[in-house]
Parts: C-alpha cells; structure tokens; sequence
C-alpha cells in the first residue's frame, strides 16, 4: 500500500491553493477562518508525505505540534470573532474595517 | 490498490474543500469542512500516519469543529448575502485566478522537486509508540512550552469572550 509522494504534496498543494482561494472570496470572518484551516490542514498533509518518504516519525510529531496551536488558535480566535460581534454586530470582514486607518 | 484508494480518496477531498469555500451557509461549510478533516485523516492512514489519523479525527474533527459550530449556532449566522457590483465581480475573478496559479505553480514545483520514493515503512510506523518515543525525548522541551501555550490560550480565550464589564471604545 505505497502511495507516491508526489501525488499526496499534488493533494496537498490543491488544498492550500482552495484555502487561499476561499479566504479571498469569503467575506464571513467564520468562514475565512475555516479556510485558514484549510491550508493548515495542506501543510500537515506535506509534512506526513515526507515524513513518509524519509522514513522518519519528525515530521508526524511537527503535525502533533501544528494541531496543538492550530486548536489555540481557533479559540482565541474564536474568542475575538465573538467580542467584535458583541460590538459590531456583524462578521463581515468588510464592515470590520475600524483599523484601515 | 492503495494508490487507487489514494486517488478516489483525493477526489473526494477536494470536492468537500470546494464545498467549504463554495457554500454560501456557514453551517453547511463547516460541516464540508468536517467531512475534509474525515477524508484528510484517511489519506493519512494511506501514509501510515496511525496515530496522527486518530488525532486528526479527535481533536480536529471532534474538538476544533465542534468549537466552530458552536460559535456559528451562537451567533445564529444566516447565509451569506451574496455582494453583487461590477467591482466585487472583478475582485473575485481576480483572488480565483491567483488561486489556480498558485496551484499550478505549486503542482510544478513538486514535480520539479526530486522527493524520492517511499520504501516500506519500518516496522511500527506511525503508531503510538514511535510517535511518543520521539515527542517524549528529541521534542521534549516544544512539548513543554505547548503546555504553556495552551494555558495562555485558555485564559485569553475566557478573558476576550466574557461579557465587557467597563465601557469599552468603538
């Protein structure tokens, strides 16, 4: 059951290209934020296909650590979404513009 | 047989990921998105990344998308009021092809790219034990300050999502 590098880093590279593709188009803050997930997600399927390739474990426990920030990442961010909301009343990336200067 | 599996399992992949950043209900995308961390922990299983595959379906799927419905259900998000203007049009054909592009240009660098091809997986590859063995020992100190790391972002969380107690600015 060997499946080619090249065609999992292919995967991987489609991946990322729709999670920047969906963090373009998307103005939903929650939905940018689950694209950014997204190309997370790519760069973790990068990281096991070489790892599978070297025959190491390194890059498997980098995908561990990627996990472990993306999930404080998410609640933080998540954190922040619900206080703008609170005061905005909106999600739209557009209208949150109160740093454009 | 496993590249076949690969291949169906890849397919499947990228049409959920399409459906993420397609759909215009946030509900209905993170659900696509639930159903891409499920599909991306397969392909990992294909890679031999056992314990990785578990983690994926735990904490991605389990806890991180749980987290997100969670906060899309308690806002109560409608869809997305699609923008109309000739000027959105052209941002967005704009940020789509970009898009395509960094995807070809990525495609051609990995066939580029000289990876080598995966030999058989020594014995135990990918499982719980060599994955802690080496966490517990040459990663040791990263997993300690992960710790760290998820302490802080346990309290900013609970400081930044409590109800404001002084007036604030905006």
């Amino acid at each position: 059951m060997i499946v080619p590098t090249e065609w999992a880093l292919m995967l991987s590279a489609v991946l990322f290209a729709i999670g920047v593709i969906g963090v373009l188009v998307r103005r939903n803050v929650i939905v940018i934020f689950m694209a950014i997930e997204l190309m997370l997600n790519a760069v973790n399927l990068s990281f096991v296909a070489l790892a599978r390739a070297r025959g190491a474990v390194d890059g498997q426990v980098v995908v561990f650590f990627v996990m472990t920030v993306a999930a404080a990442e998410a609640a933080v961010g998540l954190a922040i979404i619900i206080a703008s909301f609170r005061n905005r009343t909106t999600v739209n990336a557009d209208e949150l513009a109160l740093l454009r200067g | 047989m496993g590249a076949a599996l690969f291949l169906l399992v890849a397919a499947l992949t990228v049409v959920a990921a399409l459906g993420v950043i397609l759909h215009p209900n946030p509900v209905k995308s993170a659900l696509f998105l639930v159903v891409t961390l499920f599909l991306l922990a397969a392909v990992f299983v294909l890679l031999e990344a056992h314990m990785i595959a578990a983690l994926q379906i735990i904490v991605y799927a389990g806890a991180i998308m749980v987290l997100f419905l969670f906060v899309i259900m308690l806002l109560n998000l409608r869809n997305d009021d699609p923008e109309r203007g000739r000027r959105r049009y052209v941002l967005r054909g704009l940020a789509w092809i970009g898009g395509v592009a960094l995807a070809i240009e990525l495609a051609l660098l990995v066939r580029g790219a000289s990876v080598g091809s995966a030999g058989s997986a020594p014995a135990g590859y990918g499982g719980a034990a060599a994955v802690a063995r080496s966490l517990y020992t040459d990663f040791l100190l990263p997993f300690e300050l992960t710790s760290i790391l998820l302490l802080a972002a346990v309290v900013g969380a609970v400081v930044l999502a409590q109800k404001q107690r002084r007036p604030t600015l905006s």
